[in-house]
Order: structure tokens, then C-alpha cells, then sequence
């Protein structure tokens, strides 16, 4: 084996220790230290998409130590991964910097070491499920992430963070413990752990027909839990709160990592273990959730004046948009999940990023009728609202048109019927988007109440200037590259 | 008051945001003037309330929430039924336990039997899959118990810490007078701790000869230290035990852990000799690794356990 074929278990074993290491260094060191560690990883990441690129397998299996299937921990690089992998990774170190000087305000002086130890931690869980070809592993760092995502709701500790992060806390261990109920009970039938063992015991299983219940039973479990875990429709309820109050760069991050590594993982598990054929009712059921998410999330998004919660429901929406996707299990519905999980990310995280600041010039109010003029007070975080809230509406040359399309194409498949009420929901979400983004849009530009002309906050500071600018460079890349991205995408679910 | 209505404005809000339209539908004609006769009724009973009060009560009951929140209730209470059912009758459904003939049984039960002790040179076969064959989930497993401890630290340390404000000052007399002295229990700790100490350190030791192991041995260790602080105070016990001590042995050894299963996975997938040997089956240095996590393992267990104990007694230590 090459020595960069080992960068993924370098990133997850690099990761875990600088997050030992970060809790015993003081505030100031921790937080470059949390800076360096996630830059690392970013490169690092870049650099083995890059050499992946150039593999020509496609894929290896990488051994976690020296006993290989079924008996051992195993990890399954290929370029879909690898791209996954580099998105966290970019993600959760723009969300770093872009939020890190409101974050400074939110977080008090005890806690910031401790919020670099969760965030390096979080950048462990992420790259572990991304890369994971082995279920349990998968449950272990869900463990990780939820415990993490739960800290970094309630670093803030002013507002309803608290409350916020209970109810995050409840519905998320609903999720995990169906999840794990899933999981025992699909380890029983077929007894084993990793991806392709499973695989060939469940389609065993299915041709005998003897533990049909049970498989059908733990593939529900598995799916809900996940369902709740990244919220969802009918099990969205703790969203709002939970993104809406925490500290931007936390608010980031929730919203565009950790709900969609869980999902991610929910790909893995249906296309790797169930098949298409097995996962068909569950499906169905998932099919009509989601586009009630997508609907209702909109609807809701559109009733919303505090802006945050505006932007938190809409990732209710988002988020039905990739269960739609993953609900069809095809290949071609699979790869558009995955290539909006991408999109999404990167225009949420701008999202969140940019909100912050265009509400602290605006006096830090937050209701989107008070932000008249911020645009023009805060050049650069208008700009990237601006830039996410069309990627997310789906205008051409951004992230999120490409990612809509692939979703109509993988509708294209389906049967008469689903695919015109999927077009159909998708058509109405676009006009719903489209009505509570340019409304926002439009308010950031147009000319400021008198008695707002003179709110200035601080200087944003050069770390959310290089976080915006980056962020806004990778939507449009996204955009115009979107079918080279596509590519990866798809040799990756081609090998499921 | 400040936070129950931040609750019941929240639930209201919940409640509307939730389903505005079914709640309307709902709303039998009936079932309202049934609630007016109950204000009726409340105002009657009350009727020196002061009417501020009243009114933001009437609002408060003649809201949607009321309605909604009891066919929630129903709804929650019938769906769960639903759900234990449906669970209870699949699991009715699973391959007997022990049943030769499942898949379950038919390749990793008896693989790990067999080979565990060539493999890995333990005699605890429990042992050599959870840190040998499985390593990789036991090492996220210990670093859920770190970011525990992390996120309960985030949650109950005082924000100012280092500075001795008059609140701390109270806090510290409180924690002087907490301990009573108590003979019996002091002399009793003073003859079982150390055993306790002895034997905790001995199934740390043997995790890969005998029974126990890291993650056992660790709570017998913090159980142990647990004991030893009931019986003298935080005084004697912060002699040994800091916020300081327990960051670095927890730093120390997961980082040790880390470096130890990287270089394993490092050797084993580019099968490159390693430089721990198996060693001689059933003594102490055997098992190749092994004894090394588990000492690491057993040293975060132990400061997880008196850590969750001190922290949510007084949020510090």
C-alpha cells in the first residue's frame, strides 16, 4: 500500500489526538491549534481527492488493521469519498473562521478550549462515517457527532441555546437508539458488520424469505433513525430552535455537516446493504415524507420573519430534497443526494455565516424587515447571502441549479405518476423559495431607515472576509464544474 | 416566571407552527363553549385575581394549544403502542437465540474462538476482538467518554473561573463543612481503598489474561477514587486529583492511545513487522499491545467517572 493511501486513517487517528491534545492547551493556542488542525485536514483531504483522481482502481479497501473482512474495521476509499471527505473538511474549517469572532462574544473564556476539542472531534466523526464500510463504526461516530452537535448548541450559553439543545438532544437519541435497535437486529439475522458481508447475507435472506419481518423491521428502524436524526418532516420540530440560536459557526455546521453525514451514511446503508428492491416500501413511505418536508418547510419558511429561524426552516426543505432523492433508490437518485448534500452545504454555511453579520450591522435585530440596507452596510456578507440564497432557489451557474437538475433527471426514471408529482413538488418548492429568498434578497438592498444609517458593529475581521470570499468562490465552482463533480459522484455509486 | 413563559410561549408558538389548520378543524363548536363554561367557572372561583392576570390567562387557555396539546397526547400515547407492538412482533420474529443454524452463527463466533489467542496473543478473547480485530470502534467508543466529559465540563463550569468572586468564596465553605468527618467511614475507606485501588489496577493489568479489562478496571479505579473522596473531602483529594491532573492523564492517554493504534494500523494493512510481539501466551508482557491500551483505556475510564462525579457537584473541581 502507498503511504497517501493511508491519508484517511491519518485524518481520522490525526484528528481524534489533536482533540486530546487541544483540551489541555489555553484559549488563544487552542483556538490556532483548532485552525491549523482543520486546515490540515482540508489540504490533506484536497490532496488525496487529488491522487484518488488519479488511482485506477476507482476504489480500495483499506484494512484498520491487519485483519481484513469480515473479521476487522474497514475503510472504503474511492473518489466519491474522497470528494465527501474534502467538503466536510472545507466546510468545517470556513465555518471556523467565518463565525469565529462572533463566536469569541458567544463563547465564554472557560469554554472556547473546550469548543476547539468538540469542533476537532466533530472533524474526526465526519471523516470516520464518510469513509466507514463498516456499520457499527458508522453507529460509534454517530455517537460522537450527536454529543458534539449537542456541545456546540449550548457553548452559547445566553437565549434558549439550553432549552434548544435539550430537545436536540431528546429527538437525536430517539434516532440513535432506533438506529442501533436497527442495527442489533439486522447484525442478528445476518452476523456481520461490514457493508459487503452484509450485503450478500441480506440478499440471501430476501431469496429464502424466512426473516422477512425482521429485515424489513431493522431496515425501518435504520431508516427513521436517521430520518429523525437529520430531521426529517414530520420530525423536524427541533430544527428551528436548534440552528437558529446557536453561534454562527455552530449554526454552520449543524446545519450543513452533521445532519448530512448522517444521511450520507443512510446512503451507504440503503445502496451497500439493502438494494433497491428490499428498500422499495420504505421508500415509498420515505417519498411522501420528504416532499411534505420540501412543501411544508417552504411554507413555514415563507411565514418566518426572524431571518435565522427563516434559513432554519428551509433547511427543512433542503433536507427533503435529499430524502426525495434517496428515497427513489436508484443510482441516478443516490448520486443527486450526494451531489446535493454538496450544494447544500456549502450555500447553508454561507447562509448561516453571512446572516451573523448582516444582523449585528443592522443594531442585532433579527426580524428580516429590519435588515433594509445591510447589504450596502456590510458589502461582502450581502454579497454571500445574496449568492447562497439563489444557489439554494437554484439560479444557473450556482451549486444548487445543477444539483435541482440532477434531482428532474433521476425523477426522469421513475414511473408516470411519481415522476409528475415529483416534478410537480419540485416546481412548487422552486416558487416558494424563490418567494421567501427574494424578499430577504430584496430588503438587504434597499435603502436604509434613518434611524439605521449609523449602525456600524465591529469590522468583520479578516477570518470571516477570507471565509465569505472562499465560500462564494466553491458555490460558483460547484455550479459551473458541477458536471465533472457529477463524475466522481457517480463512479463512486456505480461501485455500491 | 421569566422561564416558564419562555416555555409556554415557546409551546404556543410549537403548537401553531405545527398545524394551525388541523387545530381549527378541530376545534368542535362544543369543546369551545365547554371552555368558556370552564373560565366561567375559574372566574368565580377567583374573582379578586387581578384582571392583567386573568386576561393574559384567558388568552393563554383560549389558544389553540389547548386541543392540540390533548390529541397530541392521545396521538403519542397510541402511536407508541403502535410502535411496541409492531417491534415486539418482529422481534418475535428473530432466529432463536443460540440457534445453531443462523447466519449469525456460522463464520465470526467461531473464527474469533479459534483465533483470537494466535492472532492476538490473548487469553481474553473479549479483549483481543474489542482492541485487536475491533480496535477501531473501541477507539471512537473512548472518545465518546472524552467528549462527554468535555460537553458536561462545557455545561457546568462557572464562566468565571480563576476568579475568586464572593459566590466562590461561599462555594468553598460549602465544600469545607460537606465532608462531616465521619469516623466510620473514613476508617473503613482507609483499609478498603487501597484494595480497591490494588485490585482495580490488577484488572487493568490482566485485561488481556482474565475477565475485566480497561473500560472495568477504569471504573473500579474511579470508584475507588470516588470512595476515598466521600471519606476525606475534596481537600485531601485535590492533593492528587485537579482539574489539571485530570486533563493532562486523560490528554496523555488518549493521545498515547491514538499514536499506538495508528502505528498498529499503520503495520497491519502495509504488513510491516511490528515492534510489540506477541510474547509468551498468558504472561503479563503478552498479547503485543494489548496491555498498553488497556492501561490507556483504564486511565480515561477512571478520570471520566470521578470527573462526571465533581463536576456536576459543584461544577469544578
Amino acid at each position: 500500500m502507498l503511504l497517501w493511501q493511508n491519508i484517511p486513517m491519518f485524518l481520522v487517528v490525526g484528528s481524534l489526538a489533536s482533540a486530546a491534545v487541544c483540551s489541555v492547551l489555553p484559549n488563544r493556542i487552542a483556538r490556532a491549534w483548532l485552525v491549523c488542525a482543520a486546515g490540515t485536514a482540508c489540504a490533506a483531504s484536497a490532496f488525496f481527492l487529488g491522487k484518488m483522481l488519479g488511482y485506477e482502481g476507482g476504489s480500495y479497501v483499506y484494512k484498520m488493521g491487519e485483519f481484513g473482512a469480515p473479521y476487522g474495521n474497514e475503510l472504503l476509499c474511492g473518489v466519491m469519498e474522497a470528494a465527501v471527505a474534502l467538503l466536510f473538511t472545507t466546510v468545517l474549517f470556513l465555518s471556523v473562521l467565518g463565525g469565529w469572532r462572533k463566536g469569541k462574544q458567544d463563547v465564554d473564556g472557560v469554554r472556547r478550549n473546550l469548543f476547539c476539542t468538540v469542533t476537532l472531534l466533530l472533524q474526526a466523526a465526519l471523516i470516520a462515517m464518510t469513509y466507514t464500510n463498516d456499520m457499527f463504526t458508522g453507529y460509534v461516530f454517530i455517537e460522537i457527532t450527536t454529543i458534539a452537535a449537542c456541545a456546540l448548541i449550548c457553548v452559547k450559553s445566553r437565549g434558549r441555546t439550553m432549552f434548544a439543545a435539550t430537545r436536540y438532544m431528546i429527538m437525536n437519541l430517539i434516532g440513535s437508539g432506533l438506529f442501533l435497535f436497527g442495527l442489533c437486529m439486522l447484525y442478528c439475522l445476518t452476523g456481520h458488520l461490514l457493508f459487503p458481508q452484509m450485503k450478500e447475507a441480506v440478499a440471501e435472506l430476501a431469496q429464502t424469505g424466512r426473516y422477512d419481518v425482521p429485515l424489513f423491521t431493522s431496515l425501518v428502524l435504520i431508516t427513521f433513525g436517521i430520518g429523525i436524526k437529520s430531521g426529517l418532516y414530520p420530525f423536524h420540530t427541533w430544527i428551528p430552535n436548534a440552528y437558529a440560536n446557536a453561534t454562527p459557526s455552530a449554526s454552520a455546521m449543524l446545519s450543513s455537516l452533521v445532519s448530512k453525514t448522517y444521511i450520507f451514511l443512510l446512503l451507504k446503508a440503503i445502496s451497500r446493504v439493502f438494494g433497491q428492491e428490499t428498500f422499495s416500501l420504505v421508500g415509498d413511505v420515505l417519498f411522501v415524507f420528504s416532499m411534505l418536508g420540501i412543501v411544508m418547510g417552504s411554507v413555514e419558511a415563507l411565514f418566518e420573519h426572524n431571518v435565522r429561524r427563516m434559513i432554519a426552516w428551509s433547511s427543512v426543505a433542503q433536507i427533503g430534497y435529499i430524502f426525495l432523492a434517496a428515497s427513489l433508490g436508484t443510482r441516478a437518485g443516490a448520486a443527486a443526494a450526494v451531489f446535493h448534500i454538496l450544494a447544500h452545504s456549502l450555500a447553508k454555511s454561507m447562509l448561516f455565516l453571512s446572516v451573523d453579520r448582516l444582523v449585528t450591522v443592522s443594531g442585532g435585530k433579527s426580524d428580516f424587515r429590519d435588515l433594509r440596507g445591510a447589504g450596502s452596510r456590510a458589502p461582502l456578507a450581502g454579497a454571500a447571502f445574496a449568492v447562497g440564497a439563489m444557489s439554494i432557489v437554484g439560479i444557473p451557474m450556482l451549486g444548487g441549479f445543477s444539483s435541482k437538475m440532477f434531482l428532474a433527471q433521476a425523477a426522469l426514471e421513475l414511473a408516470e405518476w411519481k415522476c409528475v408529482l415529483m416534478l410537480c413538488v419540485l416546481a412548487v418548492s422552486v416558487v416558494l423559495n424563490v418567494a421567501y429568498f427574494l424578499r430577504t434578497v430584496l430588503t438587504l438592498y434597499r435603502d436604509p431607515l434613518p434611524r439605521m444609517e449609523n449602525v456600524q458593529g465591529q469590522p468583520a475581521g479578516y477570518a470571516f472576509c477570507t471565509a465569505m470570499v472562499a465560500l462564494i468562490a466553491l458555490n460558483i465552482t460547484l455550479g459551473v464544474a458541477g458536471g465533472t463533480v457529477m463524475d466522481w459522484i457517480q463512479t463512486g455509486v456505480m461501485l455500491l | 416566571m421569566g422561564k416558564n413563559d419562555g416555555f409556554a410561549s415557546w409551546l404556543e408558538k410549537g403548537s401553531q407552527s405545527l398545524d394551525l389548520e388541523m387545530q381549527d378543524a378541530l376545534r368542535e363548536p362544543e369543546e369551545i363553549a365547554q371552555q368558556e363554561r370552564e373560565m366561567d367557572l375559574e372566574d368565580e372561583l377567583a374573582p379578586r385575581r387581578r384582571p392583567k392576570l386573568r386576561a393574559l390567562e384567558a388568552a393563554r387557555r383560549g389558544s389553540k394549544g389547548t386541543v392540540f396539546r390533548r390529541l397530541y397526547c392521545v396521538l403519542a400515547v397510541l402511536m407508541c403502542m403502535g410502535l411496541i407492538v409492531f417491534m415486539v412482533f418482529s422481534v418475535s420474529m428473530m432466529p432463536e437465540f443460540g440457534d445453531p443454524d443462523t447466519l449469525e452463527h456460522s463464520e465470526l463466533s467461531s473464527f474469533y474462538v479459534r483465533n483470537t489467542i494466535r492472532d492476538s496473543g490473548a487469553a481474553n478473547i473479549i479483549c483481543g476482538i474489542i482492541l485487536d480485530y475491533r480496535g477501531f470502534d473501541t477507539l471512537g467508543e473512548s472518545h465518546v467518554l472524552f467528549i462527554a466529559v468535555c460537553t458536561v465540563m462545557l455545561l457546568l463550569r462557572s464562566p468565571n473561573d480563576g476568579e475568586a468572586s464572593e459566590l466562590d468564596a461561599a462555594d468553598l465553605e460549602e465544600h469545607r463543612c460537606e465532608v462531616r468527618n465521619d469516623p466510620i467511614l473514613q476508617i473503613i475507606a482507609r483499609f478498603v481503598v487501597p484494595v480497591i485501588f490494588l485490585f482495580g489496577v490488577y484488572v487493568v493489568l490482566n485485561g488481556h489474561l482474565s475477565p475485566g479489562g480497561g473500560f472495568s478496571g477504569g471504573a473500579i479505579l474511579g470508584g475507588g477514587m470516588l470512595l476515598y473522596l466521600f471519606a476525606y473531602g475534596y481537600r485531601r483529594t485535590e492533593r492528587f486529583m485537579t482539574l489539571r491532573t485530570f486533563r493532562i492523564v486523560s490528554c496523555c492517554a488518549l493521545v498515547s492511545y491514538s499514536a499506538l493504534k495508528c502505528y498498529h494500523f499503520y503495520t497491519g494493512v502495509n504488513e510491516i513487522e511490528s515492534i510489540f510481539t506477541r510474547g509468551v501466551y498468558g504472561t503479563l508482557f503478552s498479547g503485543g499491545m494489548l496491555p498498553l491500551l488497556d492501561i490507556a483505556v483504564g486511565c480515561v475510564v477512571a478520570c471520566t467517572m470521578y470527573a462526571f462525579f465533581t463536576l456536576f457537584r459543584k461544577g469544578d473541581f
